[in-house]
């Protein structure tokens, strides 16, 4: 568990990072979203002490980051940038290998955690291993990045915009791999973004930051359906809130049973994929199925009913 | 012949695309040349002489056929399909003019007296100047890879030497100065290089550190860089001079400089002035070798958790390591010319033989001086450059 508490950093008598407290369940992913300037790279950099905090503190499982050398903390903490940051003179494993080599592994153990890495990530290690960046594509640079970021199974990796670089479509299946990734190793990431769709999408928890404060940490569909403040309303988008809530709802939650008319959806889809189903064809329903196999329908009434449901507690007005 | 497919591909009308044009004007220059006096005999050492056209410089036959060797030469530079052939035709002119050369030394030399003296004259530099250049065009093309150029750098020294250890050139004039002064010009080659190379190595001890120390601090850098751009300023000439009574005032002062051979004039102030000037060619490579680093490579570098020392050596020092090098390459070939100036101060070296010659007015003396310092920084630099391609890390090639 990371526990940050009340850290505030001051930069020139402003107050960048303003008494910060919010804690990071082990194996979970928490997003930091803010505006640029929100103090969002600040807040992360003091977690590996890159900017060390004016004030306050963080624990690594239970142990004040002050109390380690910062070379030494780094070393079990991952760290993934905007742009990768691979060392362009070392091979592709050189660089996945490079925090194993600091903590002094044995070469076989590198090695072999290596391949296991770039098999995670799809990259076929006999075909990668020897590579050096340049002749990798930006979505396999960024896979790489990641990769060396968790080389030695950091106790946390902390991002910061690491899909700011790729074009919508990798970036897509950047965050859909990073997900998936997590949940396997169960790992604990801290990501920065200020992208508040990636926050969503990955986040167990989204925290929002303006003007160096925390304004919001909550669940997303907290955060979607219950805006703390205009601000984070408007983080979310006013217009699209909706739908990014219908986006958080798998249709489990509104199965009914009974049948529909056209080509069923998994259940593991959400409603936002079941609204724009019924819209596109007409339907007023759609069948569901587990495994291929029909389990029962979700209704477009069921689907504005949920909708309202939040809407209404939303009724309201948001505080300023 | 492996280009023909390529000369068949081409249209018709496109037939000058089989030439290369710096080809052509290598062969205009070179045919000029021709025109030009070869070789000047002179009556004695320091007399103004007489130039001979090079059919006057040998029995006919020879002439005739070391001039075809020139003119084919000459020919096959002018086609462009097949630079290994250009490289050739440059050889060959260059056998052709150096055979004409030895040629004309025993018929001009039979009946001219014991104290004559034949030089090579503006024709014969000015063909060497041109074959060379044609040869530097055609390596171009080719694009030799870093063993090969220095296999050729072995090639061609091995073969200047063959030709002067022969004893065909021995009655050259410049031979005939060198001849008189064999241990002197042994001595100044090893002090020449001492000079230079000794130079280049203490700026290095120097100037590396002090570059990564001004990276470092922005302050440093700031009070360093004006200060040694101002140092690089200083015409040479006068910092020999100022060297002189500096240096004299500190073998009188301090204690024990006289005996570790400080002194006003000689080794120690030649070494002192060409230690500043490589000063800043060195630093402000280093800088920007650092400078070019990825800032991104250095945030991950401390971000992963390496320490300062680790990330200069494993990740900033590999990077900019090419162009510390490229600092190094420019300070060597900059102090191999430099070091003539010490002769001035007596600091030895091939200027010593440049000077002599200049108080004599034996042209042939500066040039035993001043060829050899050429061929010197040629070779420096070709060095450094395989040198700086060799060190550029395998991803940034």
């Amino acid at each position: 568990m990371i526990e940050i508490d009340e850290i505030t950093k001051i930069y020139q008598g402003q107050r960048a990072v303003d008494a910060v407290s919010t804690t990071i369940e082990t194996g979970t992913i928490a997003c930091i979203v803010g505006t640029s300037g929100s103090g969002k790279t600040t807040l992360l950099r003091m977690i590996n002490r890159l900017v060390e905090p004016t004030s306050g503190e963080v624990r690594l499982n239970g142990e004040a980051t002050s109390a380690m050398p910062p070379h030494l903390l780094r070393r079990r903490i991952g760290y993934a940038i905007q742009g990768h940051g691979l060392f362009p003179h070392h091979t592709v494993a050189r660089n996945i290998g490079a925090v194993p080599r600091l903590l002094g592994w044995p070469k076989a153990k590198i090695a072999e955690r290596v391949d296991e890495l770039l098999d995670l990530f799809g990259m076929e290690p006999s075909q990668f291993r020897a590579r050096y960046p340049a002749a990798l594509s930006g979505g396999q640079q960024q896979r790489v990045g990641v990769a060396r970021a968790l080389a030695s199974r950091p106790d946390l990796l902390l991002m910061d915009e690491p899909f700011g670089a790729l074009d919508p479509i990798i970036r897509a299946r950047a965050q859909e791999d990073l997900r998936r990734i997590q949940r396997q190793l169960g790992s604990t990431i801290l990501l920065v973004t200020h992208d508040m769709e990636e926050a969503i999408r990955l986040g167990d928890k989204v925290c929002v930051m303006d003007g160096g404060k925390l304004v919001q940490d909550a669940a997303p569909t907290r955060i979607v359906a219950d805006p703390a403040s205009r601000f984070v309303a408007e983080m979310v988008g006013d217009a699209e809130r909706p739908l990014r809530l219908l986006s958080l709802i798998p249709l489990s939650d509104l199965l009914e049973p009974g049948e529909a008319p056209g080509d069923p959806l998994d259940e593991g889809a959400n409603l936002r994929d079941a609204l724009s189903a019924c819209l596109w064809t007409g339907r007023e329903a759609v069948p569901v199925s587990r495994d291929g196999a029909p389990v029962g329908r979700v209704t477009l009434e069921a689907i504005r009913a949920a909708a309202l449901r939040h809407g209404a507690t939303d009724d309201a007005p948001v505080p300023a | 012949m492996t280009a023909a497919p390529d000369l068949r591909a081409r249209p018709a009308g496109a037939a000058s695309a089989a030439f290369s044009p710096p080809g052509v004007l290598f062969a205009v220059l070179g045919l000029a040349s021709l025109a030009l006096p070869f070789v000047t005999l002179r009556a004695n050492r320091i007399v103004l002489g007489e130039g001979l056209a090079p059919w006057a410089a040998a029995p006919g036959a020879f002439v005739a056929f070391t001039l075809a060797a020139v003119v084919l030469g000459l020919g096959l530079g002018v086609q462009r399909g097949r630079p290994w052939l250009r490289f050739g035709g440059s050889l060959l002119g260059l056998a052709g003019i150096v055979t004409l050369l030895a040629l004309a030394l025993p018929y001009l030399l039979e009946e001219a007296g014991d104290l004559a003296r034949v030089s090579p004259a503006a024709g014969f530099w000015c063909l060497a100047l041109v074959l060379m250049l044609l040869m530097a065009d055609a390596l171009s093309a080719l694009r030799p890879g870093p063993w090969l150029r220095l296999g050729l750098l072995v090639a061609v020294l091995g073969a200047l030497g063959l030709v002067l250890a022969s004893g065909a050139l021995d009655r050259l004039s410049i031979m005939l100065e060198y001849r008189g002064r064999a241990d002197a010009f042994a001595q100044a080659a090893w002090r020449h290089v001492a000079l230079s190379i000794g130079s280049l190595a203490a700026a290095a001890a120097i100037a590396f550190p002090l570059g990564i120390a001004c990276h470092r601090s922005g302050r440093l850098r700031r009070a360093m860089v004006p200060l040694l751009s101002f140092v690089q300023t200083i015409p040479s000439l006068a910092m020999f001079g100022i060297m002189i009574p500096l240096l004299a005032w500190v073998a009188a002062t301090v204690p024990g400089a006289r005996e570790v051979g400080i002194a006003g004039i000689g080794f120690a102030p030649a070494f002192l002035a060409l230690l500043l000037y490589s000063l800043l060619p060195v630093v402000a490579n280093t800088l920007a070798g650092l400078d070019a680093v990825p800032p991104a490579a250095r945030e991950a570098a401390t971000g992963m958790g390496m320490t300062a020392l680790q990330r200069l050596r494993s990740v900033e020092l590999p990077l900019a390591l090419p162009v510390m090098l490229a600092g190094l390459r420019i300070v060597l070939v900059q102090n191999i010319g430099l070091a003539v100036i010490a002769g001035l101060i007596g600091g030895g070296g091939f200027g010593t033989f440049v000077f002599q010659g200049l108080n004599q007015t034996a042209t042939d003396l500066i040039l035993l001086g001043a060829l050899p310092t050429v061929v010197m920084a040629l070779s420096a630099a070709i060095v450094m450059d395989v040198a700086v391609e060799l060190t550029a890390p395998g991803g940034t090639r």
